[in-house]
């Protein structure tokens, strides 16, 4: 037998794209999530999706209780986690089953070998219980099989701990390997434990032991001659974190209420995908920040609606299903005329749906799903860093314009993080609430709490300012006064007041523009939410291959902004990619008369960059 | 200003400050609301609050146009959701004097989920709960507090429903004050409105309200001159249940209450029930006295002020733990913040 010499060949790639997998009690997302911060503090781009099952702990060792992490990092910048993987990382058999076709052709695939036994093999659904790691069905593929189960123990076999415990290092073990394989350094990680278990220094020292016998078994084993390099990306120079969108929406909100100088409320009734949102907000109290876990959805609006009654910046998130519970109250928010921030975080719809899997289906919801004529500034955001800007823009314009304000995010970019070149807060914009002036008494002796100013915003006056006392209510009001009135002409003309005010705030937002590709021609590929990164990337692509393209993101949904009508027309076509059947087409349909395409994938996945390519191409040969 | 203590115990001349606001009151004429929104009044003008510290909010129901008629700053918010407006509004401005106006209908059927919530955390508002047992805005449907077998527009044989209890509803939700008055008794009414306004928590008045046009004389047994001294039962701390002009009481036999005569000398007023609004296991069975009247040797309807706790609100609890946050970790660092725990510079 030869003796190890340890030298070992690095190849450099431009980017990766690594899927890990596993059960989801296996640490699949601590995992994913620390090699993804280790690779962004490297200094690479990084893109992430996080993939899981409804079910906290779906039963073991089964396709259904599968839970992924898609993680993209490159030298180059990034707009998506990636089409296919390069390397796939798996746990057990339903694992690799699950995500095989997800895998490049000719990939990497590391296995634990001991989540390939015949339980496994029985659960996974392999027929007969053929392991695929060694009947040859994979040879179309790189296989590692590693026991790292037997390892981990090994490694562990002078701690204190319980099989239980030493087995639930495994993934420090993954993780460790995983950094010798793409030539990190362990420090991060370690960090990051030291942190964790501050007060356990039993389990520190095992994670710690568990890591670092991963990195060791890369460097020695005999198994891996290869070792990668991902140099880092030519990002804009400055400072950056990891952000997820939902974090950014957190962080939006809060900044927001601070550049307004409001103490923010937030009403919330837990629900996936929202309930991060509400989980990073209770940490910021410091900040003013009131969070209620409200008894329903209605009471989670209805709250932030009473406290923005009392001055403060109200604020409600939830995802469709909670949503549709809060319709009622945003019609009275809309009538009362109250600052109001509405997020929703979409899901899989209708119904139920699909709690943990990505859509952007709530589009009409948000656009028309109150009674009445109740139109509410609809925003979207398209990634999780700009979850962070369009939150201070809903902010801005809730309480600028004395509005509700919907902002959409989804699923995909609220669990996903990317580097986030933070801004100062003093570059972000001032906020200033129309508080009415206890001086404002007007008509004599009388305050009016809707008299409006050229933008069509009323005055918000709030309890205790002496002499404004004053009535509101979600039954039709005077012009004016806000007194009760049926008055039929009085009624027509607040509806369309109210229907002036809130168009004229696109007046108030930035104009449009390309976000990539030609500004007229063949194709403009428009788009909103989530989508961005995988259209940019496919338009990026296309124009690199000479078939150059426009590509538009909406970021304000509703109402449009005017010169979007005058944009769609210098094309000879327009596409529409969404993960919903076609609403924003339908709208844009309706507005502006343009026959535009639509690629729709409703599958509670995100797209691929490479799937809208292929229908921009197959378009503009048409 | 003076407080609702101040007043209930004699030492306040009334302010003369006007609270009622220039809208037309358009209840029915012979509404029982009439006489609510008068006591109402009456309580502001005795203890003299600033208008513009005053918050009424209501929900839907001929009760909730309320806040219309007074000069305060008012919300006439969405069926059911009062509750859930007030706990928002607290939680922010736990410096404002918040009554909630409500109906059977509204707090018990559409918004029951939210009354309860709102008890258990004990937001600090003056809640005032207008039974008529029935629905009167939408003209005269069965309400969740309707007897059984009631004939209504919506029940023409009668309702198959069980009514709520609402006061044992607000016991079993660990309310911290429980009320009952009455339209047509307005000095108990006001008394027990300043108590309810002197709590701290959440003050929960029942008030029975005849709704002439739709369900009149709902409450007549209570109410009339000549039924009244036999089929209710005033309660007040410290002294012993007695009704029937001082010719009955109610004692304890165990946990069970019982019927005495007073003037046959068998039982003395030493033996009765001790009327104690601190007391929560006696409240709970006070709140259990809901025998219907009609019946046979009926239990008489308890009103009054049946129970009140001492607990920190829903609100001082929010409040407490953003100044524990700040005394903590320093007032919020916008920059920080942003910032985050981890960074790594480019360039």
């Amino acid at each position: 037998m030869e003796t190890p010499t340890r030298t070992k060949t690095v190849e450099e790639r431009r980017n990766v794209v690594i899927l890990f997998a596993g059960d989801s009690g296996d640490g699949i997302q601590l995992t994913g999530t620390q090699f993804t911060d280790t690779n962004a503090l490297f200094g690479n781009d990084v893109s992430t999706f996080p993939n899981f099952p409804a079910e906290i702990r779906a039963p073991q060792g089964t396709i259904a209780g599968v839970s992924g992490y898609q993680l993209h990092f490159g030298s180059t910048e990034i707009f998506t986690p990636g089409d296919q993987s390069d390397v796939l990382v798996v746990m057990n058999a339903a694992a690799l089953k699950a995500n095989l076709g997800k895998l490049k052709k000719g990939g990497i695939i590391i296995a634990n070998s001991d989540g390939f036994d015949a339980k496994n093999l029985r659960l996974a659904g392999y027929i007969d219980q053929q392991d695929p790691l060694t009947d040859g069905s994979l040879a179309n593929y790189t296989v590692h099989s590693v026991d790292v189960t037997k390892m981990t123990r090994n490694a562990l076999a002078d701690t204190t701990l319980g099989m239980k415990e030493k087995d639930r290092c495994k993934n420090m073990f993954v993780l460790g390997f995983i950094n010798w394989m793409f030539s990190r350094s362990l420090e991060n990680s370690e960090h990051f434990l030291q942190t964790k278990f501050s007060k356990k220094p039993e389990l520190l020292e095992a994670n710690k032991k568990a890591l670092l016998a991963g990195f060791n078994y890369g460097d020695t084993s005999e198994t891996f001659t290869t070792r990668f390099d991902v140099k880092p990306a030519p990002l804009p120079k400055g400072t950056y974190r990891s952000i997820t969108g939902n974090q950014g929406v957190a962080l939006g909100l809060v900044a927001g209420a601070q550049k307004a100088g409001l103490d923010m409320f937030y009403g919330s009734y837990p629900i996936t995908p929202a309930s991060d949102i509400l989980h990073e907000l209770a940490r910021h109290k410091n900040f003013g920040v009131k969070t209620f876990q409200a008894e329903d959805e209605i009471a989670a609006i209805c709250s932030a609606i009473g406290a923005s009654y009392g001055g403060a910046l109200g604020v409600t998130a939830s995802s469709g299903p909670g949503i549709a519970l809060k319709g009622e109250a945003m019609g009275l928010a809309f009538m009362l005329e109250l600052p109001l921030v509405i997020v929703n975080v979409q899901r899989g719809g209708p119904s139920t749906g699909l709690p943990t899997k990505t859509e952007q289906a709530d589009l009409f919801q948000a656009v028309h799903g109150r009674n009445g004529e109740a139109p509410i500034p609809v925003l979207a955001a398209s990634s999780p860093t700009d979850c962070f800007e369009m939150a201070v823009e809903a902010v801005r314009i809730a309480v600028e314009h004395m509005t509700p304000v919907i902002l959409l995010t989804d699923g995909y970019i609220a669990n996903g993080a990317e580097p986030w070149r933070f801004p100062q807060a003093n570059e972000l914009p001032a906020i200033k609430p129309p508080f009415a002036s206890p001086k404002a008494i007007v008509d004599g002796d009388k305050f009016l709490p809707y008299k409006r100013d050229e933008k069509g915003v009323r005055p918000w006056a709030v309890p205790g300012m002496a002499g404004l006392q004053h009535r509101i209510g979600g039954i039709e009001k005077e012009d004016g006064t806000g007194n009760i009135s049926y008055d039929p002409l009085n009624h027509e003309k607040m509806v369309r007041l109210r229907a002036e005010k809130v168009r004229k705030v696109v007046e108030d937002v930035p104009p449009l523009d390309l976000s990539n590709g030609v500004d007229s021609g063949d194709l403009l590929i428009l788009g909103w939410g989530s989508t961005y990164g995988a259209i940019k990337t496919a338009v990026n692509e296309m124009c690199a291959e000479g078939n150059c393209v426009g590509h538009l993101h909406l970021r304000y949904l509703f109402p449009f902004r005017k010169e979007l009508g005058d944009i769609l027309k210098r094309y000879k076509r327009v596409l529409i990619p969404e993960m919903n059947s076609g609403q924003l087409r339908q709208l844009v349909r309706a507005e502006f008369l343009v026959d535009a395409k639509g690629l729709n994938k409703i599958q509670g996945m995100p797209f691929t960059s490479a799937e809208i390519k292929a229908a921009a191409t197959e378009f503009l040969k048409q | 200003m003076t407080t609702a203590n101040e007043v209930l115990n004699g030492n306040a001349a009334p302010a003369k400050i006007d609270y009622a606001s220039d809208q037309e009151v358009r209840w029915c004429p012979g509404c029982g609301d009439y006489s609510i929104l008068k006591q109402v009044e009456t309580v502001l003008k005795e203890q003299g609050k600033p208008k513009e510290e005053i918050v009424f909010i209501s929900g839907i129901g001929c009760s909730s146009r309320f806040p219309y008629y007074l000069d305060t700053y008012g919300m006439h918010s969405i069926h059911g959701r009062a509750p859930a407006i007030v706990s928002g509004l607290r939680a922010v401005r736990p410096d404002l004097s918040v009554w909630m106006i409500t109906g059977d209908g509204d707090s018990l059927s559409i918004g029951g989920n939210h009354l309860i919530h709102l008890l258990r955390r004990n937001v600090d508002v003056n809640v005032l709960l207008f039974n008529n047992e029935i629905y009167g805005l939408t003209k005269g449907q069965y309400s969740p507090t309707s007897p059984e077998g009631a004939v209504t527009k919506s029940t023409p044989m009668g309702s198959v429903d069980h009514p709520f209890n609402p006061l044992a509803l607000c016991k079993g939700a660990d309310a911290t004050f429980i009320a009952r008055a009455m339209d047509r008794d307005p000095k108990q009414l006001r008394e027990v409105l300043l108590k309810a306004d002197a709590h701290r928590g959440t003050s929960l008045i029942e008030i029975y309200q005849n709704c002439n046009v739709f369900n009149d004389g709902a409450f007549e047994v209570f109410t009339e001159k000549a039924s009244k001294p036999f089929h209710t039962l005033f309660v007040e701390h410290g002294k012993p249940l007695v009704f029937a002009n001082g010719t009955k009481g109610i004692k304890l036999n165990g946990m069970t209450p019982v019927i005495v005569d007073l003037t046959d000398g068998s039982t003395s007023l030493e033996d009765l029930w001790v009327h104690d609004e601190r007391d929560s296991f006696k409240a709970s069975i006070l709140v259990r006295l809901f025998e219907d009247p009609h019946h046979e040797g009926a239990m008489p309807r308890p009103f009054g002020v049946f129970y009140i706790a001492e607990r920190s609100t829903v609100e001082e609890r929010i409040n407490a733990q953003v100044e524990q946050a700040k005394s903590k970790k320093g007032v919020g660092d916008l920059d920080a913040l942003l910032r985050g725990e981890r960074t790594w510079t480019i360039g």
